[in-house]
């Protein structure tokens, strides 16, 4: 099976780039680049390039010590991953049904991780390429340099994230890895001040999130030919979905539709996601490959986040996002639905869904009060499915009768990425790249098309490589204090 | 006065540390008054140059994080462990007491779901480190911040104090060791 630029005919004759690490993104990763005399691209890949073996530590651990490990995967998005053990660990406890006050909070919580992570990604990290253009002066294309050029719209997306912030903070207790969310519900209510403190700021924030879903329509407008083509790739796509098909980010059931628009499956109860989703392995990265069963390795390979949840629910249940929905999926005859740099602007549409379901969520009294915790019969086996900010997220864990888990799997959202961000960063390279000198702006197009996705590389770390290799770790004073050989066979010894 | 430069890194860490430096929220806008950044998650710059201040995130896990965390405490004047990771080796450290071996192939070989299995060999692959070491074993580190994350509010106190010239104090509320 061979994607074209996955692999070069003959590497060893060919000169390699690396852009090292990838920049304005979270976690750690590479592309290498390998080029003949002429500058022609002959291989580019992603590389995810650190390993932390979270599934083989947790085992041995009580249950109900995950929800608080596990997020530690990633500091970006802690609440994904705290909620989506606690909806696995849900099953273990036997809560079939979380209390009304208990689902609401841990709603609350995501919205809030979701609007705080849209705003850093796309004010923070993504916003420079935009405003100043992907070539333009490095040491312009930052933060400071639009809140330099752009300070309204600097602090805005500053205080965006703030808010997401503070909804996370009264919820989970904290603003990084909070402790809110238990198996089988929440820890804690909401004050009435602190509800009302979060109201009185509602309304701004519903009218910034507007205001930034209209600043990237209008990007795609200066730019329409550029926008809608820049890194896109028909794909498959892969979401959870609501019973009567409307967009929801905390709970549902999975839809997977092929690119030219069949279903392959709706409405799948996600405790039965690996009859459908395998995971391959390549040499070259220490994140899989995720594929549908039914489709095979090469064909199978898909998209999540904003981009298909967007383009491939319904509608969006509240109103001010959903119109934008309409108007994004209509423009320019869906072409920009279809675009990776699409994802930008049904990251923005989130982020006023998100900010309009917060605002209807604090208007809700059961946040304020009502039953925290539910238990029913013990199970020895748990899922949990949640979209994270960047897509699909599976937890699932089994625990045996002394509450200690004996083992887990994840599927991270950027790991479901990973073959199209792949595939993206080779149509920037066939299109831009190819056939010219490169220079510090034309790699940064590479990065652009990453960015789009906004990749946790964080959270896609998995494990080690197989030549034989020693490596001596020597401390401060100049004394050895580790020492790794790695055998031919992928063995490790020290 | 010329501002003072400041790189950030994050190494074996989850970049939450990294979240909470941004949830000094609009203190970022006081603090671009004093510094400038150098190498750091929100630039495009690649490799740290002369810095004043080296904030450095993540316990070390591989041989890249031993390569960048050397370029930092040689390029950097003053230099922060910041948060458990660094400091301790945090979460991460949990895989010391585990095999490598076995991690690996449980991850790639044997996990259900996993077809082709193979343990990833490429050279563009860093090697890993049998165990994760905090940063102190390898450099020398001029001040530690503990805590997991170390809250905003704590990094603004200690970094005001730092650029000031005040010997940085976190007093009671801000030292936390979750
Ligand atoms: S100390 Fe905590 S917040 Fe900081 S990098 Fe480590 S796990 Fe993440």
């Amino acid at each position: 099976m061979a994607f074209e630029l996955e692999t070069a005919e003959h590497p060893e004759k060919l000169r390699r780039v690396a852009i090292e690490p990838i920049s304005r993104v979270e976690g750690h990763g590479k592309v290498t680049l390998l080029l003949d005399e002429d500058n022609h691209v002959k291989q580019a890949r992603l590389h995810i390039v650190e390993f932390r073996g979270f599934e083989k530590f947790v085992q041995g651990r009580p249950y109900w010590e995950i929800p608080v490990m596990v997020q530690r995967l990633c500091g970006i998005c802690p609440v994904s991953h705290h909620l989506a053990a606690s909806k696995a660990l849900d099953q273990i406890v036997g809560a079939t049904h979380v209390s009304p006050t208990a689902e609401k909070i841990r709603r609350l919580m995501h919205y809030g991780q979701i609007l705080q992570s849209h705003a850093l990604h796309f004010f923070h990290l993504a916003s420079p390429d935009l405003l100043f253009g992907f070539d333009s002066d490095v040491a312009k294309r930052n933060i400071v340099g639009v809140a330099a050029d752009y300070p309204d719209l600097a602090r805005q997306g500053i205080l965006l994230r703030k808010y997401g912030q503070e909804v996370i903070r009264v919820t989970a207790g904290k603003r990084v890895h909070g402790t809110g969310s238990v198996p089988g519900g929440v820890n804690k209510h909401l004050t009435r001040e602190e509800r009302d403190a979060l109201l009185k700021e509602a309304y701004q924030i519903i009218g910034w999130s507007r205001d930034a879903v209209h600043l990237v329509k209008r990007l795609f407008e200066q730019n329409l030919e550029l926008y809608n083509e820049f890194g896109s790739f028909p794909a498959h796509t892969l979401n959870l979905i609501r019973a009567d098909g409307a967009m929801d980010l905390y709970h549902g059931g999975l839809r997977a539709r092929t690119m030219d628009g069949k279903t392959l499956f709706d409405h799948l109860d996600y405790n039965h996601y690996w009859d459908h989703v395998f995971e391959q392995v390549k040499p070259w990265s220490y994140m899989k490959f995720p594929y549908f069963r039914d489709l095979g390795p090469a064909e199978g390979w898909y998209r999540v986040g904003p981009l298909t949840r967007v383009s491939q629910c319904d509608f969006i249940p509240t109103p001010l996002a959903d119109r934008e929905r309409q108007d994004f999926i209509a423009f320019d005859a869906g072409h920009a639905a279809a675009a990776t740099l699409g994802t930008h602007w049904a990251r923005m549409i989130e982020m006023l869904h998100s900010a309009e379901m917060i605002k209807d969520l604090l208007h809700d009294d059961d946040v304020l009060a009502g039953d925290l915790v539910t238990t029913g019969e013990r199970q020895g086996r748990g899922v949990g499915v949640i979209e994270a900010p960047r897509g699909t997220l599976i937890h699932h864990y089994r625990v045996d009768e002394h509450d200690q888990v004996i083992r887990a799997n994840l599927i991270v959202s950027t790991t479901h990425n990973n073959q199209a961000m792949n595939e993206s960063i080779r149509a920037v390279a066939r299109k831009y790249l190819d056939g010219r000198e490169l220079t510090e702006g034309l790699l940064n197009h590479i990065e652009v098309a990453i960015r789009a996705f906004d990749p946790c590389l964080s959270c896609a770390t998995h494990a080690l490589g197989k030549m034989p290799l020693r490596l001596e770790l020597i401390d401060a004073e100049g004394r050895q204090i580790d020492r790794m050989v790695r055998a031919g066979d992928g063995t490790c010894s020290c | 006065m010329s501002k003072l430069r400041v790189a950030t890194t994050s190494l074996a860490g989850c970049f939450g540390c990294h979240t909470s430096f941004l949830d000094i929220d609009e203190r970022l806008f006081d603090l671009l008054k004093l510094v400038e950044f150098d190498r750091t998650p929100l630039t495009d710059i690649k490799h740290c140059g002369p810095c004043d201040i080296g904030i450095v995130e993540g316990g070390i896990c591989n041989a890249e994080n031993v390569a960048v965390l050397r370029e930092f405490r040689n390029n950097c004047k003053v230099l922060i462990a910041i948060g458990s990771c660094a400091v301790t080796g945090g979460l991460p450290a949990q895989r010391n007491h585990l095999d490598l071996g076995d991690c690996l192939s449980e991850v790639y070989l044997t996990e259900p779901g996993t077809s082709h299995g193979l343990i990833p060999n490429d050279p563009e692959l860093p090697l890993p480190l049998d165990k994760v070491h905090p940063i102190h074993e390898v450099v020398k580190v001029d001040y530690f911040i503990p805590g997991c994350p170390p809250s905003g509010d704590a990094i603004w106190k200690f970094l005001t104090d730092l650029i000031a010239g005040r010997t940085p104090t976190l007093g009671h509320g801000l030292i936390k060791y979750d």
